[in-house]
């Protein structure tokens, strides 16, 4: 018994001693940027030469809970790269997939397999806020640029120095809403119902909640908050207590799985009021499912197809309609958007070293995006105006979204 | 809450029971006889669905044609993966078979990614399920009734299986005691081929009348549905199939109920659900209407 | 071969292999050590699912509850205050939160002993079952953990989650926490507790006829198991840095099964074995997953596609359970005599050849 103390005891001081000098993991991410900071001298360097392929890293959740909007983004980015832009600086970009599971850990995994791996340049990705929130912190500690294409929770770039998107933010989105809501459709009361469990849907419907109040006078006319979960099929319940209520309008930022099964139980519920959403909403899965009953329903989003904003607009949609036969959504335009910035901040930083890559994509100033002329702000945000649409029932029968209106940021 | 509010409440709860009820009978079949939770019951049932759903948008069929057929396929889906990943487990310690059945899960899933994408499908909704009806103020689909009538029915035709054939005899007997029964003579293989495949079947109708209901497709459809009937089946008692019925047509309207009564906590919905869950198993682990069967050493 | 000879070659090799770990920590990249470090926190995790079942023989799927616990009693007891009133957006943090910053060892030992604390609430009731009631038992517990965590906006953050954990987690402290994981289950397989666990795992009556009080033990093992849990759940918190409920689904849960499952129940070593083949397997198989890997067979091109990975590790997995049923180790443990006799095999066998 005593030699096992013994052994145990001697165990634990060669752990504090070996313990000590790293009982901070700083030491080693100070040595990396402190070779970075050497490279990026106040006088031109002289250019580094250029790898042979420039790598770029795409990670999404190709499988699990969130696949829908993960695979929607890669074929934005992967169409950009091999029919639009794949070459830069003269040499050819490869794009690097990694799943991430819709999970947590693998998408720090992913983030750490593209960066040390496979040694990208750059990342472009996640749908889904909490798995950009996670592989952040390893791009942040890694010291690589990362352009998020969809997540729209604030805490993606809140505080962090290499993280971007090209998408706006919640704070902005629950504003679109909330006058969409208030000025067009003229409601002086509203339901929520939320995905408890998804971040995006929480943050979003809280700001929905605050600014719908500021407008109308009174927070008190949001006259219920019910929750449902992503994976749910049945709101049936928050509906029934959600119309009873009477609001002007019932707004439901679920993904578009849920939010096609929540918008149509409305309808054979009885409702036929307005039912309003958010980002998530845009795919023509969402009519797949929903059918006719949600003809008449908008959202806020990042683009619309049928008018385009730009010429990369133009030739976004022709190229999605040519490869995949379908009509073009809101999250492959903007994997094709993330995939560009990107690009074009390569391109203007004329080489691939993560800070000259940082400074240019900080500096981005209306930028001709598919979504539209996207400017960087210093919080990493594109600043941009929202699109609602609406679906409607299009001149050959069929429905389809149509744009309303751009609500410009305040 | 209004009288009128209750009424819609407990109809909603009926439909989505209805669909909870007949994947929780086919649950407590293979529990009964082989005393294991089937994972991978739940996707089995998702394979249902896309096959019904491949066999509409692929192959051309008329949708009762498809559904008509998507029930034999699953059926040989189920004895499938019994002879391939529990039989050969027959002899190794329980543990096993439910690691398999946890596995085979995966597997199923991971398969369905690969084939089926993530992107999920709309299930095509056939005129007639889609009417929409009142009574009074109440509001249901067609479906509904549909449900409940497909539910009864199978309930039925299970009824009629286990207590007037001889097959059904020999399940019976070989979920009260397996050893006993292969001395009697009965081919214990084969009776759990055919349980399987009858729960397969069960499962394959749930699909079905899931997607009408649900009309979005995605691999990971059956991973929360599964657990919900498998307790469904607990609450019921397990081993019993009308106790499945009833905890299926329970679960339902419980969910519904909780949210209507107390739309506050909404979020709280699952937590209350599994609480209720485990006061029952603590309470009468039997389930509501099982009896209990001694573990033995 | 004796005990003391035993004791020091364990002292040597275990010196040498945090040596090693010293020099990895500082000279391979980041993504080997996260590698290293979730090998370390996955068996963790694997030793307390064995306590439990290879050991006592209950069957437990509540371990993601007990992980969220410690995972995030330490995120929130570290993260800088003014980050926290920064990201605590539907609500504001409740006091102590809002002003508690503690460095990493207090917190660790507080957080796990919540999770041990936790862990036993929720042993009381759940050992009163058997079997698959027990399982959906401690299933049902941890989910109601998590909603709870998800829905408690003014102390967890709910579904947003916690970010910007400090990066505690080195490969010193999560080998280190798995070694101390090892040692104490194995100090306690050894002792009297450990007979009267393994009593219990064969038969529970005869142990109870015996005189071995059976719910106390099997409490004490599910407890103590539960610190190990937490302990996993606090290093792998400052490891991925952020937290959030969906991370402690029952698919966590799953997960813990199949390394412990794949290593083989009962043993420690096959907790590590386990570990390091679920998470060098998904790790190795990657290019699997993306189209730009391609093979060509016979004359056509078979491209990587997303799910591959996954897909034959789950082969894999069944593979294991029907042929390999107790796993890689089954119950057995590495010993020096095994390797020993293992090299004089291979030794003879050199001298008989060179007879010949």
């Amino acid at each position: 018994m005593n030699r096992n103390w013994t052994i145990l005891i001697a165990l634990v001081a060669i752990l504090l001693a070996s313990c000590a000098p790293s009982a901070t993991p700083t030491p080693k991410v100070v040595t990396k940027v402190e070779t970075k900071v050497v490279l990026v001298t106040p006088t031109p360097p002289p250019p580094a030469p250029l790898p042979d392929v420039i790598k770029i890293g795409c990670y999404e959740p190709m499988t699990g809970g969130m696949a829908a909007g993960g695979q929607q983004t890669w074929e934005g980015v992967d169409l950009c790269n091999k029919r639009y832009k794949s070459e830069v600086l003269g040499k050819p970009i490869q794009v690097v997939l990694a799943d991430n599971k819709s999970d947590k850990t693998e998408a720090t995994m992913a983030m750490s397999y593209l960066i040390e791996n496979e040694k990208v340049v750059g990342v472009v990705g996640t749908y889904g806020s909490s798995l950009s929130i996670a592989a952040g912190e390893v791009a942040e500690a890694a010291g690589i640029p990362v352009v998020g294409c969809s997540p729209t929770n604030p805490m993606v770039t809140e505080g962090r120095k290499w993280y971007f998107r090209v998408c706006f933010i919640d704070p902005f989105q629950g504003y679109v809403m909330a006058k969409y809501a208030v000025e067009e459709l003229g409601a002086k009361t509203a339901c929520v119902i939320q995905a408890v469990d998804e971040p995006y849907s929480v943050g979003l419907s809280k700001v929905f909640i605050e600014r719908f109040g500021e407008m109308t006078g009174d927070t008190k006319n949001v006259l219920s908050l019910t929750s449902g979960q992503t994976g749910d099929t049945d709101f049936t319940a928050q509906l029934t207590y959600s119309i009873a209520k009477n609001p002007d309008v019932i707004f439901a930022p679920f993904h578009y799985r849920e939010a096609g099964l929540l918008v149509k139980q409305a309808r054979e519920l009885g409702y036929e009021g307005p039912l309003i959403g958010g980002d998530t909403w845009d795919a023509p899965e969402f009519i797949e499912i929903a059918g006719d009953a949600c003809e008449g329903v908008a959202f806020s989003t990042h683009f619309h197809p049928t008018g385009a904003l730009t010429e990369m607009s133009q030739k976004f949609i022709e190229l999605y309609e040519d490869e995949f036969g379908k009509e073009a959504n809101a999250f492959a335009a903007l994997g094709w958007d993330a995939y560009m910035l990107l690009v074009d901040a390569i391109e203007r930083a004329g080489s691939v070293e993560p800070e000259a890559i940082r400074q240019q994509l900080e500096a981005t100033k209306d930028l001709a995006l598919v979504t539209g002329m996207t400017t960087i702000n210093y919080t990493h945000d594109a600043v941009k105006p929202a699109v609602v649409k609406q679906v409607q029932r299009l001149p050959d029968g069929t429905l389809g979204f149509v744009y309303l209106m751009s609500i410009t940021p305040e | 809450m209004t009288l009128s509010m209750f009424w819609q409440h407990l109809m909603n709860g009926i439909s989505l029971g209805g669909t909870y009820a007949l994947m929780a009978v086919g649950y407590t079949m293979v529990y009964g006889i082989l005393r294991l939770i089937n994972f991978a019951h739940g996707d089995v049932f998702m394979m249902g669905a896309y096959f019904a759903f491949y066999g509409i948008a692929i192959f051309a069929l008329p949708w009762y044609v498809s559904f008509l057929l998507v029930i034999p396929l699953t059926a040989i889906l189920g004895m499938v993966v019994e002879r391939a990943a529990y039989r050969p487990l027959r002899d190794a310690p329980k543990i096993s078979t439910l690691l398999s059945a946890i596995g085979v899960s995966m597997l199923l899933q991971n398969v369905g990614f690969l084939l089926f994408s993530g992107i999920a499908k709309g299930f095509p909704r056939p005129s007639v399920f889609a009417k929409q009806w009142s009574v009074g103020s109440i509001r249901f689909l067609s479906l509904t009734l549909f449900t409940i009538v497909i539910s009864l029915a199978a309930l039925v035709v299970t009824f009629y299986l286990a207590y007037r054939t001889k097959m059904g005899r020999a399940m019976r007997a070989v979920s009260r005691d397996i050893e006993i029964a292969r001395l009697m003579g009965i081919n214990i293989d084969r009776v759990i081929s055919f349980t399987f495949a009858i729960g397969s079947a069960l499962a394959a109708v749930g699909a079905i009348t899931w997607s009408i209901k649900f009309p979005a497709l995605v691999p990971d459809m059956g991973v929360v549905p599964g657990l919900k009937c498998f307790i469904a089946a607990v609450l019921g008692g397990i081993g019993s199939i009308p106790g499945a019925m009833l905890g299926g047509f329970l679960l339902g309207i419980g969910e519904i109920m909780i949210v209507a009564f107390l739309p506050g906590i909404s979020g709280y919905k699952y937590a209350i659900a599994y609480s209720a869950l485990i006061l029952v198993l603590l309470l009468k682990p039997s389930g509501l209407l099982g009896k209990m069967v001694e573990e033995k050493a | 071969m004796r005990k003391a000879t035993g004791r020091i070659l364990t002292a040597v090799g275990l010196l040498i292999v945090f040596m090693l770990l010293s020099w990895a920590e500082k000279n391979l990249d980041p993504y080997k050590c996260r590698i290293l470090n979730l090998i370390a926190i996955n068996a963790i995790w694997a030793v307390s699912l064995n306590l439990i079942y290879g050991y006592t023989g209950q069957f437990s799927l509540g371990h993601a509850g007990i992980i969220a616990i410690g995972a995030y009693a330490s995120s929130l007891l570290t993260v800088s205050v003014v980050k926290k009133a920064k990201f605590f957006m539907i609500e504001p943090p409740i006091w102590p939160i809002s002003v508690i910053q503690w460095p990493f060892a207090p917190s660790l030992v507080v957080a796990t002993l919540a999770a041990t604390l936790f862990g036993f609430l929720m042993g009381f009731p759940a050992l009163q079952l058997h079997g698959d009631y027990m399982a959906i038992v401690t299933l049902g517990f941890a989910e109601v953990i998590r909603v709870f965590i998800m829905n408690l906006y003014s102390i967890t953050n709910g579904a947003l989650g916690v970010k910007a954990v400090p990066a505690y987690t080195t490969l010193l402290w999560s080998w280190g926490c798995l070694a101390f994981a090892i040692f104490i289950v194995k100090k306690l397989g050894d002792s009297s507790y450990g007979r009267a666990f393994k009593a219990i795992r064969e038969d529970e009556v005869a142990a109870e006829t015996i005189g071995i009080s059976v719910f106390h033990h099997k409490l004490l093992a599910f407890t103590i198991a539960s610190l190990f849990a937490g302990l996993g759940g606090v290093l792998w918190a400052h490891l991925i840095c952020s937290t959030d409920p969906n991370a402690f689904t029952f698919l966590l849960s799953y997960q813990i099964l199949i390394v412990t499952v794949m290593g083989g129940m009962g043993s420690l070593t096959g907790s590590i074995i386990g570990s390091i083949i679920y998470v060098g397997l998904a790790e190795l198989l990657r290019p699997l997953d993306t189209p730009t890997t391609a093979i060509r067979i016979l004359g056509t091109t078979i491209r990587g596609h997303p799910g591959t990975r996954m897909l034959v590790i789950s082969i894999l997995f069944v593979m294991i359970i029907l042929f390999y049923r107790r796993g890689i180790m089954g119950s057995k443990e590495f010993s020096w005599k095994w390797l020993l006799s293992k090299l004089q095999a291979v030794f003879k066998s050199k001298t008989t050849e060179q007879e010949k």
